[in-house]
């Protein structure tokens, strides 16, 4: 009718919660750096990587960072497992001629790789002359590099988390609400006995029986926590829509011969929606912290994978050691306290007192 | 009017809505609400039919029964000769577009988060009538009969004052072309400057369209102004139907009676008898036996308290039926 891209075309309301949000000083410049953040860690590989992001070599142009394994031979040396820039580097800068060189991210150390390699296996304070800018783990890993790679590992799981949670918890909340009678209270009934069963005792009973070539990937934990989590939507989108549904616009598109579809996804979702954006930000915060609780108990992401959880629980058994822990620990606090602001913000800006009438 | 001259437009036939009142650990429906308890009305194309009662007395339940937001417990809803009553969801749909409804809260009745233009056209929408353009003209078209500007059509509801609102109420039911508009208490939460301006508007639209009202209200001047036949209802049950002079003129029942003595009347010479009935409405889920309105009735006898009276029309004027054992004296 007007305006043929609904999601671009924000009504009124909508906009003046916007603006609300960007006016609320502390939340707006909390939700900016997460977003710096979160954009960075997305391109990790081109600021924290051993690969090199150029190579000059004998007049050719190579950008390994996201592309095919260059072996030693390429480079001139003598092996055939994949170069080592930051020795190639070195090489090329010992040659007066000056007509090769190598381009190496800011942090040119990758999660996984041994530091130290010969050396004894013992953490070491940070270095910055070799940029080690936090230090290294027990296993000489670059701390600085597992967390950036393990704050996008989180995300990563936070965003799924919430798209499958929320998809699933709104749909049948949502239903239950609108059907009513025997079906909610049966869904009802049957959440309530969901919802009691120990989270934690079913994912160890889960990683000990799956079988080892699968392994506990990030999907499969994805789907044990989805599994035990997609209650938690259902009650407050239940009662909206009981809500909702009593009101005189819901009972005018049913006049007008509205099918159900019709009257769930344009009418009731779009005046539910808003207060579930504010629920956003902490189910971030929270499944942050599932997972680096998981994986510090050992039971989340395997090794080798970066993860908070699993720095913290080096930390903690390294304690005179105490960059490790002193790294992880900062970054876990400044990252859930920024969320909690932006969703403090968001709240604030969102409130349905302000937005909403009732006669 | 004669009622039984032409087919009627709608036709109820001992309409009941009963709720069930659920109580107890497990519960069991004990007792049951009754709040509309027998209604038998006809409306005639192109007439408006006034229904009047206190709060409470199932009229806006009837007005919601009739255009199927409650499935009623028994009856039928006769409307052109189909009893609505009986079609299940998929099968009712074609009739809505004849069977519409205004509301009484324009602010809650306007989903806030569509535009002006996208409630207008979503019936347009729902039956699938023309394009997207033709659509746009069509809601244009009724924005310009409801008296708002074409502009109103990109505008949300916020940004209209509440009689605006409830013309944007009327362009949504009138935008299928219905025969008969069930109004619900159109004007009661509108201001009194406004209600005039509104209800002139669903004059002007009667007279332009050939609609049908069912006008619900409480408000009995209100009524007067629009009506051509007015129902008095009480407790579930109508008690007097009659053309809308007579009832005001001659009212038979005496529940009318005391109703049109509470109308204030800005004349200091003009001294009429308050009639002031004794107790309070009885719940509708204890109705009285026999006659509903027999325990606060000042000419009550004991065949009120046992004998439902049923509407029957008057000696002297039978377009002018009651619900009543006895013919009281003017």
């Amino acid at each position: 009718m007007s305006g043929s891209l609904p999601f671009f075309r924000l009504d009124p309301l909508t906009r003046r919660k916007l603006q609300r949000f960007r006016s609320i000083r502390r939340g707006y410049v909390s939700f900016l750096l997460l977003a710096v953040a979160s954009l960075l860690s997305l391109a990790a590989e081109l600021l924290v990587n051993s690969r090199a992001l150029i190579v000059r070599y004998e007049g050719q142009w190579y950008f390994p960072t996201y592309g095919a394994i260059h072996t030693g031979r390429e480079f001139g040396l003598d092996y055939d497992y994949e170069v080592k820039y930051r020795d190639l580097r070195a090489r090329f800068a010992a040659d007066p001629s000056g007509r090769n060189w190598v381009l190496l991210p800011p942090v040119p150390f990758d999660p996984l790789e041994n530091c130290y390699p010969g050396e004894t296996f013992r953490p070491r304070p940070p270095d910055w002359q070799r940029r080690h800018f936090l230090g290294t783990d027990q296993i000489n890993r670059d701390i600085l590099s597992r967390l950036v790679y393990g704050f996008r590992n989180a995300l990563i799981f936070a965003a799924a988390f919430i798209l499958l949670t929320y998809a699933i918890g709104i749909t049948i909340g949502c239903m239950m609400g609108y059907f009513g009678g025997w079906f909610d209270l049966l869904v009802q009934r049957l959440i309530e006995i969901w919802s009691n069963i120990p989270f934690l005792f079913v994912v160890i009973i889960i990683a000990s029986i799956v079988p080892a070539g699968i392994g506990v990937n990030l999907g499969v934990l994805l789907f044990i926590v989805v599994l035990f989590s997609w209650t938690g939507m259902t009650y407050y989108m239940r009662s909206a829509t009981y809500r909702e549904k009593a009101r005189d616009y819901v009972h005018a598109a049913q006049v007008l011969g509205a099918g159900t579809s019709r009257i769930i996804f344009r009418h009731i979702l779009p005046n539910v929606l808003s207060t579930i954006v504010t629920f956003i930000p902490f189910t971030i915060a929270s499944s942050i912290s599932a997972l680096t609780a998981l994986d510090f108990l050992g039971f989340g992401l395997p090794p080798p994978t970066p993860s908070w959880g699993e720095l913290l629980r080096q930390g903690t058994s390294n304690l005179q050691s105490p960059w490790i822990v002193a790294s992880a620990f900062s970054a876990l606090v400044i990252v859930l306290v920024l969320v909690t602001f932006v969703g403090e913000a968001i709240r604030e800006a969102f409130d349905p007192k302000k937005f909403t009438t009732y006669q | 009017m004669d009622p039984a001259a032409a087919s009627p437009l709608l036709e109820l036939r001992d309409v009941r809505m009963h709720f069930p009142v659920r109580a107890g650990l497990f519960l069991r429906a004990r007792r049951t609400l009754k709040a509309v308890d027998g209604v038998s009305l006809t409306l005639q194309p192109g007439e408006t039919l006034g229904l009047v009662g206190e709060s409470g007395c199932g009229k806006s339940t009837l007005g919601k029964c009739i255009v199927r937001l409650h499935q009623p417990t028994a009856g039928q809803i006769l409307f052109e000769g189909t009893d609505l009553a009986a079609l299940g969801p998929r099968a009712l749909k074609p009739h809505r577009r004849h069977l519409q409804m205004v509301f009484q809260d324009p602010v809650e009745s306007l989903n806030a988060r569509h535009t002006v233009g996208e409630i207008i056209g979503e019936p347009l929408e729902i039956h699938a009538l023309g394009d997207r353009a033709a659509r746009r003209r069509q809601v244009l078209a009724l924005l310009d009969q409801v008296g708002l500007p074409a502009g109103a059509a990109d505008r949300y509801p916020f940004e209209f004052s509440g009689g605006q609102r409830q013309r944007i109420g009327i362009a949504r039911a009138l935008a299928l072309n219905p025969r008969l508009l069930v109004c619900d208490e159109p004007v009661s939460a509108l201001d009194v400057s406004i209600q005039s301006q509104v209800l002139n508007l669903f004059l002007d639209l009667q007279r332009e369209l050939k609609l049908s009202y069912l006008f619900i209200a409480h408000n009995l001047a209100v009524v007067k102004h629009v009506s051509d036949r007015v129902a008095i209802m009480y407790l579930g049950r109508i008690v007097e139907v009659a053309p809308a002079d007579d009832i005001y003129r001659a009212p038979k029942h005496p529940y009318t009676r005391a109703l049109l003595s509470a109308i204030p009347r800005p004349d200091p010479k003009g001294r009429r008898e308050r009639i002031v009935l004794q107790g309070d409405v009885p719940s509708p889920i204890d109705p009285p036996s026999g006659c509903a309105f027999h325990p606060r009735c000042p000419f009550a006898t004991d065949r009120c308290k046992v004998e439902a009276p049923k509407l029957r029309p008057t000696p002297d004027n039978p377009a002018h039926t009651v619900s009543c054992h006895y013919d009281l004296p003017a």
